[in-house]
């Protein structure tokens, strides 16, 4: 680094150190949010909020919903009496779930040997939860079924069969539970927004203010004025990286179980590729508003949306799959999850390290680019 | 009345000048929409599986068959050994194993219970917990098939004892489609983001260009000043709705099937509080960088995280849950979901429209507030 390049550092730390305000919200907001927020993300069903209409009101049917009340899975949140209380619970978001035990059940159970209808009427407009309480009402029916034959066969002195059974083993995070793949997305997302917005005001500011000028009479070269504006920044977003992997670590149990070296490396190459767009946002506007809105738009909700952190990419479209790339979170996300979750090496990753290298190379030529066709 | 009128005009002159930012406003959320509309979906439609089939047997490829029969798995891989399983696993080739060990057939007819494993990848625990759903299901009916074979090779009746069927119905969404419920969410994102990126500098920009002296001697009171600054906001959002809506029915087949006037009007409500919480912002910042981390920070992001947009409130932690009240777009995605997907009206929907309006014009009237003692 040289001496011009060092100096505009220098100086972009002072402007940056003499708002104190701005350097709280910078360093201590995104800490903040990754402890309020990691709470929040999770996809994990349990309490499922279940209305019953028991139309049998038979120790049986009694019973039965004994057994799904019994699990952590629901919750009785309403007993309905009349047909047309179904569609209130489901329209005002009253049950999740309705059950109706119809008046025959008993006697079809026992009596008959037949099949004992009931319905669960689910509510699907979140198509991702009713999925998983269709699931769970299958498996909780599943198991009372087979708990009730072993007791019919037991009093005729046979026993249940079940010819075939299936164990499942989840690796990697033995409880499912949604938020330890979440996690990685939420510190990429908090990153990248961090590094994007905070730097892709600095060349705008002195082109609005009109300090620009200054610098384009100085013996500065473009390549230099923007790796000057950038270092804070990326010295700014690593200490946020690490106040937030700490975060991570005592609050949600994030244990990483690869290697520190290689979170750091992969840290470190994904933040200068956010700040090196931010840096590209800052050439391209004009004004702080113009700023503001490409850089929500360029930064948020791809990191959000199009990055693999919520909706898996290989359910995407192609041509949307194709679009992914334009976030840089995408690949740090990749290397995070193998990082912290899988704990494999760097052979499992190391293409999506070369990505973010490219990206860097890609965001910081067009913006030296733009910039050099803008000031002359 | 009359300076209001003339605040507007001053106000749609600057929209004028700046054409890239008119676009941006514009445009870019229905280009948002069709990308990210596109991209969220979590349905969970091929579950990639690789198989170790160690038996090799007619009942063993019986079972493969009903896999593939269920259409929710891809047989991607057969393999040998341990290794290449954990090898495909590891590298995220597949997110299921299957291994059917050896004396599967042999147990069976001798009528014990043959153990299946199945190995999942569980570092994205909703789609694990999904695809074990779906492998319990076809296990269980192979097994019932079993059972059934045998019972009637004994010339038994089919059933020993009564079972309880289960019939789900979906309500709303009978497909179970995640998209119809991400939609509607990212128009309520999307309008959150353009009103906000518009108010939360503005105030903020005439202080730092000291324009706001001007407006300080001028005898405009600050409430007009404010209604004037806020129409052609609401206007250019209200605008913005339309297209967004349009693009949804067209693009996306989402028709509302509710009250398209009621629609309109929560909107309008919404648009109120989200512009509220912008000049909020820009009144208590002193320079647009600052006026820009808040957004980003204290409103923006706890309104991706904490209003249900993706994350269900009811799988949060009860405090994080009480302090989602305080997110005004969790009751616009309940309106919104509720109208365009429910088709519900008024009589459901008026507590979270009383909470809406509560809210925005709280804070309207606390921004207004606040500016006031600033000219004094």
């Amino acid at each position: 680094m040289n001496a011009r390049t060092r100096a505009i550092a220098k100086k972009e730390i002072k402007q940056l150190l003499r708002d104190k305000r701005m350097m709280f919200v910078i360093l201590f907001f995104p800490v903040f949010l990754l402890a309020i927020f990691g709470y929040a993300v999770n996809f994990d069903v349990k309490h499922i909020q279940l209305a019953v209409y028991d139309m049998d009101k038979s120790d049986k049917s009694r019973e039965f919903i004994n057994s799904l009340s019994s699990s952590e899975y629901f919750d009785i949140s309403k007993i309905i009496e009349r047909d047309d209380e179904i569609k209130t619970a489901l329209d005002e978001k009253d049950a999740q779930c309705v059950l109706v035990v119809p008046k025959d059940f008993s006697k079809n159970l026992y009596g008959k040997r037949e099949e004992a209808k009931v319905q669960f009427l689910i509510d699907g407009v979140d198509g991702n939860t009713a999925t998983i309480i269709k699931n769970y009402v299958g498996a909780a029916t599943q198991s009372f079924n087979s708990n009730f034959q072993k007791e019919i066969l037991a009093k005729n002195g046979a026993k249940l069969y079940v010819p075939v059974s299936l164990e499942p083993i989840f690796m990697f995070n033995q409880e499912l539970k949604s938020a330890k793949f979440l996690i990685p997305g939420l510190i990429a997302m908090i990153l990248i927004i961090t590094s994007v917005v905070s730097v892709s005001l600095s060349l705008v500011r002195e082109k609005e203010r009109g300090t620009i000028e200054q610098i384009n009479v100085s013996s500065l070269n473009t390549f230099e004025l923007l790796i000057g504006k950038a270092l804070p920044y990326i010295i700014i977003a690593l200490i946020d990286a690490v106040f937030i992997l700490v975060a991570g670590y005592f609050l949600f149990d994030v244990v990483t179980s690869g290697s520190y070296l290689l979170l750091f490396i992969s840290t470190l190459i994904f933040i200068i590729a956010s700040t090196s767009l931010g840096i590209l946002v800052s050439v391209i506007a004009d004004s702080q508003q113009v700023a503001f809105t490409i850089a929500t738009f360029a930064s948020l909700l791809p990191s959000l949306i199009l990055s693999g952190f919520i909706f898996p990419i290989e359910g995407m479209p192609f041509l949307i799959q194709l679009l992914t790339n334009i976030t840089p979170a995408k690949f740090y996300i990749v290397c995070l999850r193998a990082v912290m979750l899988r704990g494999v090496g760097l052979e499992a990753f190391w293409q999506q390290l070369v990505y973010l290298t490219m990206f860097i190379i890609f965001f910081l030529g067009l913006a030296t680019i733009i910039r050099r066709k803008k000031s002359a | 009345m009359k300076t209001i009128l003339h605040i507007i005009k001053k106000e749609f002159l600057q929209f004028k000048r700046d054409p890239k930012m008119f676009a941006i406003i514009l445009v870019a959320p229905v280009i948002q929409l069709i990308f990210l509309g596109y991209a969220a979906n979590l349905d969970v439609e091929k579950v990639h599986t690789a198989i170790f089939d160690q038996d090799k047997t007619e009942t063993s490829r019986n079972y493969i068959e009903q896999f593939k029969g269920s259409g929710y798995f891809t047989f991607d891989y057969y393999v040998n050994n341990y290794d290449e399983l954990q090898d495909k696993i590891d590298n995220g080739k597949v997110i299921l194993g299957l291994v059917i060990e050896k004396g599967f057939e042999e147990k069976i007819n001798r009528r014990e219970t043959a153990n299946l494993q199945a190995i999942f990848d569980g570092s994205d625990g909703n789609t694990a917990s999904i695809a074990a759903g779906y492998a319990q299901l076809v296990t269980t009916n192979f097994s019932k098939s079993i059972v059934t074979e045998y019972l009637d090779k004994m010339g038994r009746k089919i059933k020993p004892a009564g079972s309880v069927s289960a019939e789900t119905r979906v309500w709303y969404n009978p497909e179970l489609k995640t998209r119809v419920f991400m939609v509607p969410g990212i128009v309520g994102l999307l309008l959150m983001m353009v009103t906000l990126i518009l108010t939360s500098l503005a105030i903020v920009k005439e202080k730092e260009i000291g324009t706001l002296e001007q407006l300080i001697v001028t005898p405009i009171k600050p409430l007009q000043l404010i209604i004037g600054k806020l129409i052609p906001f609401a206007l250019l959002g209200f605008v913005s709705v339309i297209i967004i809506i349009n693009a949804m029915a067209i693009i996306f087949n989402i028709a509302v099937r509710g009250s398209i006037i009621l629609l309109f009007v929560s909107t309008f409500i919404y648009i109120l509080s989200t512009l509220g919480l912008g000049l909020f912002v820009s009144t208590i910042s002193k320079t647009q960088q600052q006026a820009m981390m808040l957004a980003i920070f204290v409103v923006m992001m706890p309104m991706v995280y904490l209003s249900g947009f993706a994350f269900p409130i009811e799988n949060m932690p009860k405090f994080i849950q009480y302090i989602t009240y305080l997110i005004p777009l969790r009751y616009f995605m309940t309106i919104i979901r509720g109208i365009i997907l429910k088709g519900i009206g008024f009589a459901e929907l008026w507590p979270n429209l009383l909470a809406l309006f509560v809210i925005g014009a709280g804070i309207l009237f606390l921004s207004a507030m606040r500016f006031r003692k600033r000219l004094e």
